[in-house]
């Protein structure tokens, strides 16, 4: 029984290109126009109940119908019963960066029923369950409302408590899908996939809530809505072909194909499904198909200390080895950074940044590990990084890091975040260059050392500022005691001034000269600007759609988003050719800037923070507001930082 | 350079083992060690077990942390690769290492500040893992190098060399590592070489971790009057509980063929096969005492500890336990040596895998 019959209402809306304050945009900062393949969709849930799946099955089916498509997780540090989001968007542009303001959400929360629907853009379109009548003071004359009675309907058709909670999720993706014109042959065959013939109960009972869920909404409403999906046709951007992928995933496929044999790790949101991902990929790809065993050791550590310590362990024993963690790893794992930094031990680590200080909000994202990450441990340290925007680049950089690593003998991290890292990107197929053969460095062979009459570990025979290795067990003469106290270019004990400044002098050339080999960054020249934005990692797609939207106001720039420190050379060069230079990242001191600052020698006071670190994934709208109330406070130089750590 | 390098002294009378190798072989670079201190002993006892097993120098790991104890790697295994980690991190290094090459014989040199403060939770860590390791812990009850603080070992009672007396329990690694699963536990002392060596071979030759705990008084900072770690009060309260010695290869079948299986009554002995097929021959000095089984050993060494002796010798070994490896399931070629062919699926793998993030 349908205890609120809803009002047919017309799809009409209210247009494209109104906003008012309501969905949280300044008028500089809203997208262009609402409509077919161009709009944003939030779905508000309960964790642990499922939701997950039918909001994949959502995102998978946009996907599969080829066009530009993002999707967020928004997830609670919780196991089961407190609210989560899920938002999707669409963009015929690919501008997918995430964006505030929704123009379909999809309520199933009680609990979080008035904050999300005061996120439903004016105009817009709520879908809520009608099994019980939405309270009067939470209508909003200014939005539709779509009551489907997706619990009545499941309890109806259902039996047993788990399968009705599951099927409700998937029977609000049935109306979903007519609403937005989503293909059911692409969902009905994502269906299959999943379950197959080995749960045909399964399937079925994801066929019957799919129908469920359809048929409701067709039978009642304008379907589909005037926001909806479409195959991209002819010239129109189609991103059919892309492989749909997190970060995690992607690097940890890196390391399977960069060789790395030695994982060590201890749990921690938001990098746990790297290694998890390495595990998997292992089982198949590193088993050795005659005896069934292993070439590979996964060894879950008592905490990071040990983690960092079996990974510069394993590094020096010769193996390829890795650790991945987040911030607080990252703390407790500097000592054993700077352990493997002045002996000279191959290391990677994967930094997956999430919001600090402390514990933070463990399962939101910021970039706020990059001073952290450079300059790790106590003493005269400094680091290579590499910064991954997408999984595109997690694939590759991770393969990277392990080369660099073993080129220049020293910890190298790469560093990722919760949006690159968890959510689901889409990007380009990966590839694997058949002719690549892993650098592994300047290592005396057991047949080289034979020939030799002397080797020193920390001498540069060769003038590059890297002295060979040895590895342990192959040869008598290849011996040496590594250590974390002073030594001398000759591997033996000191306390002497010349013998200790020596070491660290050729450490530090060696750092600085792995600048040219490390990722390029990613620059773009508009003719006639004299602006630039700078960003890192996963904060680009808003800065390219910020952009697009400045340059609709005749305010243009150009674009620099750096992807490895020490910085090259040409960094230095692009921030001094600027008039100014705002610097676009997620952490509230400006950590990238402070860095340009320090390392380039480019004056501080020219360089200028953009920041957003709510723990949200970068929008457009943050990077246009900040940049217009800077330019708007006047020339470059001007005190107060462009902060919108608040604004979602 | 601060560092000694021992001169290099050939004497044509030392007997040399299978590899052709004198004990020299088996020496490091000259300790800097106070005089009389009791690490210089035990570096000297790894030098002849080492030297008994004719094991490759290169082929051992040298791990260490920080602290006096962590210094002696330096001290033996010129040939060898060593490496002087971090304080209380040696396990995770040696952990590391060994999982990416577990062809060689590691050798873990600790101390009672590096391993029952700092490193405790590595310590037990390793010994759940079983890692194949010889794990020695050379236990002073004292922080040498930052002038004499009292240890986690130090006994209720024993007092500073200025004569204040510790107040706190102390943590004893041998009832830790038996109550923890640990597959080899034995204490010995840096003054009874005798008795040492054996313990060390038999410890090396253990798949799993060996943990030896070795009191090795500090002759700077605990070796007075009123301290239980010196070397007056472990002289007279040392007490053998059993007597252990490798045989290897096990040459005594006719004895073998009597071996008794439950508890060695005084005097007499049982021998235990390790993995390799070297034996261990135990022999219960004292008491009746079965060297297999864990609540026996714990009772013993409690018993003694009781009386205010000192247990010592091979207490407890379980030869059968499988290591880390065995647990990680992984290959037996060493994983840092896999061809990267073996590692790398190649492009077509990935090609094909991408069908399924489509």
């Amino acid at each position: 029984m349908i205890r609120e019959a809803p009002a047919r209402v017309s799809g009409g809306g209210t247009g494209a290109g109104r906003r008012g304050k309501a969905d949280g945009r300044s008028a500089t900062g809203v997208r262009s126009g609402r409509g077919v393949n161009d709009f944003a969709l939030k779905i508000a849930t309960v964790n642990g109940t499922g939701s997950a799946s039918a909001n994949g099955l959502i995102m998978k089916s946009i996907f599969r119908m080829g066009a530009p498509v993002s999707g967020k997780n928004v997830f609670p540090s919780n196991i089961q019963g407190l609210p989560t989001w899920y938002e999707i968007r669409i963009n015929a542009q690919g501008h997918v960066a995430r964006t505030p303001g929704f123009d379909v959400l999809v309520a199933m929360n009680g609990e979080t029923y008035e904050r999300d629907i005061a996120e439903v853009a004016e105009g817009g379109w709520l879908l809520y369950d009608s099994s019980w009548p939405l309270a009067r003071e939470l209508r909003r004359e200014d939005v539709n409302h779509i009551g489907v009675p997706l619990a009545e309907m499941c309890v109806k058709r259902f039996e047993g408590s788990r399968i009705r909670i599951l099927m409700k999720n998937i029977a609000y993706a049935g109306a979903l899908a007519a609403l937005l014109d989503i293909d059911l042959d692409v969902i009905r065959g994502l269906l299959e996939e999943t379950f197959g013939a080995r749960k045909r109960h399964l399937l079925e009972a994801n066929n019957t809530a799919i129908d469920l869920g359809h048929n409701y909404v067709t039978e009642r409403y304008d379907c589909p809505l005037p926001i909806r999906v479409a195959r991209p046709a002819g010239d129109e951007l189609s991103w059919e072909g892309r492989i749909l992928m997190d970060g995690n995933t992607a690097a940890a496929l890196g390391c399977i194909y960069a060789g790395a044999t030695v994982a060590s790790w201890y749990p921690i949101t938001p990098s746990t499904s790297l290694v998890d991902a390495f595990g998997k990929f292992a089982g198949s790809m590193r088993k050795d198909p005659d005896s069934g065993r292993m070439r590979a050791a996964i060894i879950q550590a008592e905490d990071e200390l040990a983690a960092a310590g079996m990974t510069v362990g394993a590094g020096w024993a010769g193996a390829r080895a890795f650790t991945a963690t987040s911030g607080p790893g990252i703390s407790l794992m500097s000592e054993f950074v700077g352990l493997a930094y002045y002996a000279e031990v191959p290391s990677v680590f994967f930094d997956i940044q999430r919001v600090g200080p402390s514990t933070g909000m463990p399962t939101r994202t910021q970039q706020c590990d990059l001073l952290l990450c450079a300059y790790a441990s106590h003493g005269d340290t400094r680091h290579i990084c590499l910064y991954p925007g997408d999984p595109a680049e997690c694939f590759d950089f991770a393969v990277r890091a392990f080369d660099v690593a073993d080129r220049f003998q020293t910890p190298v991290f790469v560093v990722s975040d919760l949006d690159v890292g968890m959510n689901d990107w889409a990007v380009p197929p990966l590839q694997w260059d058949p002719a690549y053969g892993p650098d592994r460095g300047k290592i005396k062979s057991a047949e080289e050392l034979d020939r030799m009459d002397r080797f020193f570990r920390y001498l540069d025979v060769d003038g590059d500022g890297i002295a060979w290795r040895t590895i342990p067990g192959e040869h008598p003469l290849g011996a040496h005691l590594t250590r974390g106290s002073g030594h001398t270019k000759y591997g033996t004990y000191t306390e002497d001034a010349e013998g200790y400044t020596e070491v660290v002098d050729r450490i530090s050339e060696k750092i600085e000269s792995s600048a040219p080999v490390l990722p390029e960054p990613v620059m773009e020249s508009v003719p006639g600007a004299e602006m630039a934005l700078v960003t890192v990692g996963g904060c680009e797609g808003a800065v390219r759609e910020a952009m697009d939207r400045l340059g609709n106001s005749g305010l243009h720039f150009n674009y620099m988003r750096v992807r490895g420190f020490p910085f090259a050379e040409s960094v230095r060069e692009f921030l001094a050719e600027q008039k100014r230079v705002f610097v676009v990242e997620q952490n509230r001191d400006g950590q990238l800037r402070s860095l340009l600052t320090t390392e380039t020698g480019v004056a501080g006071a020219s360089l200028e923070p953009v920041l957003y670190y709510g723990g949200l994934p970068m929008s457009a709208v943050h990077v246009v507001d900040g940049v217009l109330a800077r330019l708007g406070a006047g020339p470059a130089g001007s005190p107060a930082p462009a902060r919108t750590g608040a604004v979602a | 350079m601060t560092s000694i390098t021992k001169p290099r002294v050939v004497h044509p009378g030392l007997a040399k083992n299978e590899l052709g190798l004198t004990t020299r072989s088996y020496e490091g670079a000259m300790s800097t060690l106070c005089a009389g201190c009791g690490h210089d002993s035990v570096t000297a006892a790894l030098v002849e077990a080492l030297w008994s097993l004719s094991i490759e120098p290169h082929r051992v790991g040298k791990m260490s942390g920080i602290g006096c104890s962590s210094k002696t790697p330096g001290y033996f295994l010129e040939q060898s690769h060593g490496f002087n980690s971090v304080h209380g991190r040696m396990p995770a290094v040696a952990t590391g290492a060994n999982a990416a090459n577990r062809e060689l014989t590691y050798i873990g040199v600790s101390g009672d500040g590096d391993s029952l403060s700092i490193g405790l939770g590595q310590m037990c860590h390793a010994i759940r893992r079983n890692l194949n390791l010889l794990y020695l812990i050379e236990n002073n009850g004292v922080y040498g190098l930052t002038k004499g603080q009292f240890s986690a070992s130090a006994d209720i009672g024993t007092k500073s060399k200025r004569g204040v007396p510790n107040l706190q329990a102390p943590i004893d690694p041998v009832h830790l590592g038996l109550s923890i699963g640990a597959t080899f536990v034995a204490r010995g002392f840096s003054g009874d070489k005798t008795q040492l060596v054996p313990i060390l071979t038999a410890g090396i030759r253990h798949k799993g971790l060996a943990l030896v705990d070795i009191i090795s008084p500090c002759v700077t900072f605990n070796d007075h009057q009123g301290s239980t770690k010196s070397y007056q009060h472990t002289r007279d309260h040392f007490r053998p509980a059993t007597e252990a010695a490798l045989l290897d290869p096990p040459d005594m079948v006719e004895e073998m063929a009597t071996i008794n299986v439950g508890p060695i009554p005084p005097g007499q002995f049982r021998d235990v096969s390790l993995h390799d097929g070297s034996v261990v021959r135990f022999r219960a000095m004292h008491e009746e005492y079965d060297p297999t089984d864990r609540g026996t050993a714990a009772a013993l060494v409690r018993r003694l500890q009781d009386r205010g002796e000192i247990p010592t010798g091979l207490l407890f070994v379980d030869p059968d336990a499988g290591d880390h490896h065995d647990v990680m399931n992984t290959v037996e070629e060493p994983l840092w040596s896999l061809p990267f062919e073996d590692l790398c699926p190649g492009s077509e793998v990935l090609s094909d895998m991408m069908a399924r993030f489509r």
